[in-house]
């Protein structure tokens, strides 16, 4: 299984949802090999076996180089372009390249590499020599694995390495797609071809939820037969509710995440400056940071309405929970969401959930109250009824804990370990 | 008649806001960074007001009465000194007694509460009014508004609470061809006398003096009388104005701006074209020459010379209509701690804080700016303020709630009420007659500091 990230160092869900579907595994019979790029020795390893790839030379590749790039030389990115050449130069600098190309694979790639494993400026080049390094792990391994799976785009390259290398099938795992992250017409295009080669080589595609299941169908052009919807699952156990010391006596609405377009953050702003027409002892808060972040600070200062709505900046470890526990309505605008996690941490908090459906997690949740990301007067009402009729409030609040307990990775991961039985023949 | 140039100096640190997050709001109100106030408070102290005012007695007494200098001292400055650097005040006590060195009047927390709320305008001006008398001994005559800002309409409030004089700024688009080296007097009080900052010549030492790359640096003592003597060739008075802070904090005590200073009276006075004079001086030295139409603010501030450094953006007029809003509610509550609170957070530092104007004037903002970006500027002060409107409303509830009780007391309270109503009323009065009719509590509280 080739990831980017795993407890306890995430920057995102991917690394969670990865824990939890490896321990999921385990418990149903599937021995895991994790390869990530960069890990730090203290992760949970009890229900799964860590490769870290940067302690991963590449010169036991003992064929020759010519044929493993041969195999491999797609995942080389970087353009080429250069503007106003004839013919005949181009022709000589693709020679020179190719052959600078093998120098720089002796000399570079021949010895380990040291990934950031973060989400950095080179982060093209880091999942380049991931695929390297991430082939060569498959050659060596290549007697112990049935099945390769592949985490996201960052590991679709290493992926496909391994399958070319190996002769193994592939499975990729689609958490989120270019359209999740940016509006249609200014998706990375690079970002995009990677995950289409990914899932064009894969023999199973595995999507998070129906809506980004339509996603691969319609967008990437994948073939419906080839498409699994594994729902997310969550994972809490060691997981306390903490009780807090509220220092308001207002109801807290609280949107959690990213403040980024495809979170939907402006339309929290209006419907909450509706809310507060009607009623006055409410406060909003928005927790995270992201590149609308200031937009949206003037956003509320233009509607007048900053004494109410706080900004609290990007939240770690305890104060996400002590953010949930003082907060009692939790809002997830999403417009575009292949799962989201958040929410169901919500519920798990006693807090009642407000989510768009737009997001993969309204396919699994009955118990939250579900609206389109753009209507900002269904979420106004929706704030206003969880925080004025206490029946709904409890109600949400019980039988949304009670839903989100019962999505377990167990069954998540009985569902993975089908989709592998499926492609060994 | 000799010409004459008015040196004058502004005094002046904020109460910086500590980081203050979302979970502390209802929880606790302590507001301020005690360890950065406290720790520029005595940089700069060591830097610049000890030494310069040593060298400004020095100065004095050696020219015997031919040297004059002024100074605005903030409220919120003189909290910190008699905090943290005691000794501060008294150097400059002893400047106050050699008679040489006029103070001048302003809003007690260098605030922008003449563009905002007049009662509330006029109550910081009696309230600084009274700690200059009580530090310093002496009754401040001439005005100075928070970062000079000057209307029509301020000067003619400034003129109804006694004031004859008032320094502003010699904005170039107020101006037009007038020259700033004239006393001029208000458009709306044409009895009051306005003395305007000449800025090229003040920011030549002011921001320009230890610059290397500047063509006329280094600036000497002659060189820069000559300017002066070409500045005001017909005209009859130059108006140095500028932060005290420049001698040793902005300009390093090692670029000899301490030398100059040193040297600057003598060059003057033995030229013998000028004379120093303070601003009450000039004010009757020299007439106006005619009136100046200010129909909207002016400051010293930025290359606009206007208010859009403290009111320029979205972020700016939200919290400042959101703090001013609760002067109401305020007036009801007689709580020292929430009215000082009040005026601390009115100071204009924290509206400069959330400034987006990062262009012309960003190297000038950053120097002042604790914060990153103005929107954490703007998240922080908030929150803070948040917490306050909490503790108002939790004041008004519990102060409702005793005058439920007994029926003596709400009669009292009607009639305090009544009072503080009656106030504006009492607008054309002089400062003095109209003291008595202010709101008792008030005063009650400023006598106590």
């Amino acid at each position: 299984m080739f990831g980017w990230e795993f407890p306890p160092h995430i920057a995102g869900g991917l690394g969670t949802a990865c824990y939890g579907m490896t321990k999921g595994l385990a418990y149903n019979g599937v021995e895991v090999l994790f390869v990530m790029p960069s890990a730090s020795g203290d992760e949970d390893q009890s229900a799964v076996k860590i490769i870290n790839a940067s302690d991963v030379p590449i010169d036991t590749v003992s064929t020759s180089v010519d044929e493993f790039l041969g195999k491999v030389q797609f995942v080389h990115i970087g353009s080429n372009m250069v503007p106003y050449v004839d013919p005949e130069d181009f022709t000589r600098m693709v020679e020179e390249e190719r052959v600078k190309q093998i120098k720089n694979f002796r000399v570079q790639y021949g010895q380990k590499y040291k990934f950031s494993g973060k989400y950095g400026a080179n982060l093209m080049e880091e999942v380049a020599r991931y695929a390297m390094v991430g082939a060569t792990i498959a050659l060596q391994h290549a007697d112990e694995i049935d099945v390769i799976h592949a985490h996201d785009w960052l590991t679709y390259l290493a992926g496909i390495a391994a399958k070319r290398l190996t002769g193994k099938p592939l499975v990729v795992h689609v958490h989120a797609t270019s359209f999740d992250r940016s509006s249609d017409d200014h998706i990375d295009t690079r970002v995009y071809d990677l995950e289409k080669k990914g899932m064009e080589a894969a023999d199973r595609v595995i999507a998070v939820s129906d809506l980004t299941r339509n996603i691969v169908i319609n967008k990437y052009g994948i073939s419906p037969d080839k498409v699994v919807t594994v729902h997310n699952a969550v994972d809490f156990s060691g997981r306390e509710n903490m009780t807090v010391e509220r220092g308001v006596k207002d109801k807290v609405v609280t949107f959690l995440g990213r403040i980024t377009f495809q979170k939907g953050p402006e339309y929290f702003i209006e419907a909450a400056a509706k809310v507060l027409k009607r009623c006055s002892h409410v406060r909003f808060v928005m927790a995270g940071s992201g590149d609308m972040m200031n937009r949206c600070i003037r956003h509320v200062a233009r509607l007048g309405i900053s004494d109410r709505f706080h900004f609290t900046g990007f939240l770690r470890g305890a104060d996400v929970q002590k953010m949930f526990a003082l907060s009692d309505v939790y809002i997830m605008p999403s417009v575009s969401e292949p799962f989201g996690i958040s929410p169901l941490e919500a519920m798990r908090t006693n807090v009642p959930s407000i989510i768009s459906k737009q997001s993969g997690v309204a396919e699994v949740l009955k118990y939250a109250i579900k609206v389109d990301f753009w209507d900002i007067d269904a979420m106004a009402d929706a704030i206003y009824g969880l925080l004025n009729y206490p029946a709904l409030a409890d109600m949400a609040a019980r039988c949304g804990y009670d839903e989100v307990n019962a999505l377990k990775w167990n069954n998540a991961a009985y569902k993975v370990k089908k989709v592998y039985e499926s492609v060994i023949k | 008649m000799k010409k004459s140039i008015c040196l004058y100096f502004q005094v002046h640190q904020p109460c910086r806001l500590r980081l203050y997050r979302f979970f502390d709001i209802g929880k606790d109100s302590h507001y301020y960074d005690d360890f950065a106030n406290r720790t520029i408070l005595r940089r700069v102290a060591q830097r610049c007001y000890l030494p310069m005012n040593a060298l400004l007695l020095e100065m004095i007494r050696r020219y015997k009465g031919e040297f004059k200098v002024t100074f605005s001292i903030s409220g919120s400055v003189i909290e910190q000194f008699d905090r943290y650097a005691p000794e501060v005040l008294e150097s400059f006590r002893k400047l106050a007694d050699t008679g040489c060195v006029e103070f001048l009047s302003e809003t007690y927390y260098h605030s922008l509460a003449s563009i905002a709320s007049p009662d509330e305008f006029k109550h910081q001006v009696l309230k600084h009014k009274e700690t200059i008398e009580h530090y310093f001994g002496v009754t401040p005559k001439a005005f100075r508004n928070t970062e000079l800002i000057y209307s029509d309409a301020i000067g003619a409030m400034v003129y109804d609470m006694g004031f004859k004089t008032m320094l502003t700024e010699g904005a170039k688009h107020v101006l037009g061809w007038k020259s700033p080296n004239y006393i001029y007097s208000g458009a709306m009080a044409p009895k009051l006398k306005l003395l305007l900052k000449n800025s090229s010549l003040s920011d030549d030492i002011a921001f320009r003096f230890s610059d290397k790359s500047w063509p006329d640096w280094p600036l000497t003592g002659e060189k820069y009388l000559a300017w002066i003597k070409a500045s005001a060739q017909n005209d009859e008075i130059v108006n140095l104005f500028m932060d005290y802070e420049t001698f040793g904090e902005h300009q390093k005590a090692q670029s000899g701006i301490f030398d100059f200073m040193r040297y600057l009276p003598d060059v003057v006075l033995n030229d013998g074209e000028f004379e120093f004079v303070t601003p009450s001086q000039a004010a009757k030295k020299h007439s106006s020459v005619g009136v100046l139409d200010v129909p909207d603010a002016i400051s010293w501030a930025d290359e606009e010379r206007d208010v859009t450094a403290w009111l320029g953006n979205e972020l700016q007029n939200d919290a400042f209509r959101k703090l001013y809003s609760l002067e109401e509610k305020l007036s009801l509550v007689n709580d020292e701690a929430l009215w000082s609170d009040y005026g601390h957070l009115q100071e204009s530092d924290h509206f400069y804080y959330m400034c987006t104007k990062f262009f012309s004037d960003g190297a000038v903002h950053k120097y002042f700016n604790p914060y990153d970006t103005p929107y954490e500027a703007f998240i922080n002060y908030m929150n803070v303020l948040s917490d306050f409107i909490l503790r108002v409303d939790d004041a008004i509830s519990v102060s409702d709630a005793n005058f439920a009780a007994p029926k003596k007391e709400t009669k009292a309270r009607t009639r305090t009420a009544k009072a503080v109503k009656a106030a504006p009323a009492a607008k054309t009065k002089s400062a003095k007659a109209e003291k008595p009719a202010a709101p008792k509590k008030r005063t009650v509280k400023t006598k106590k500091q």
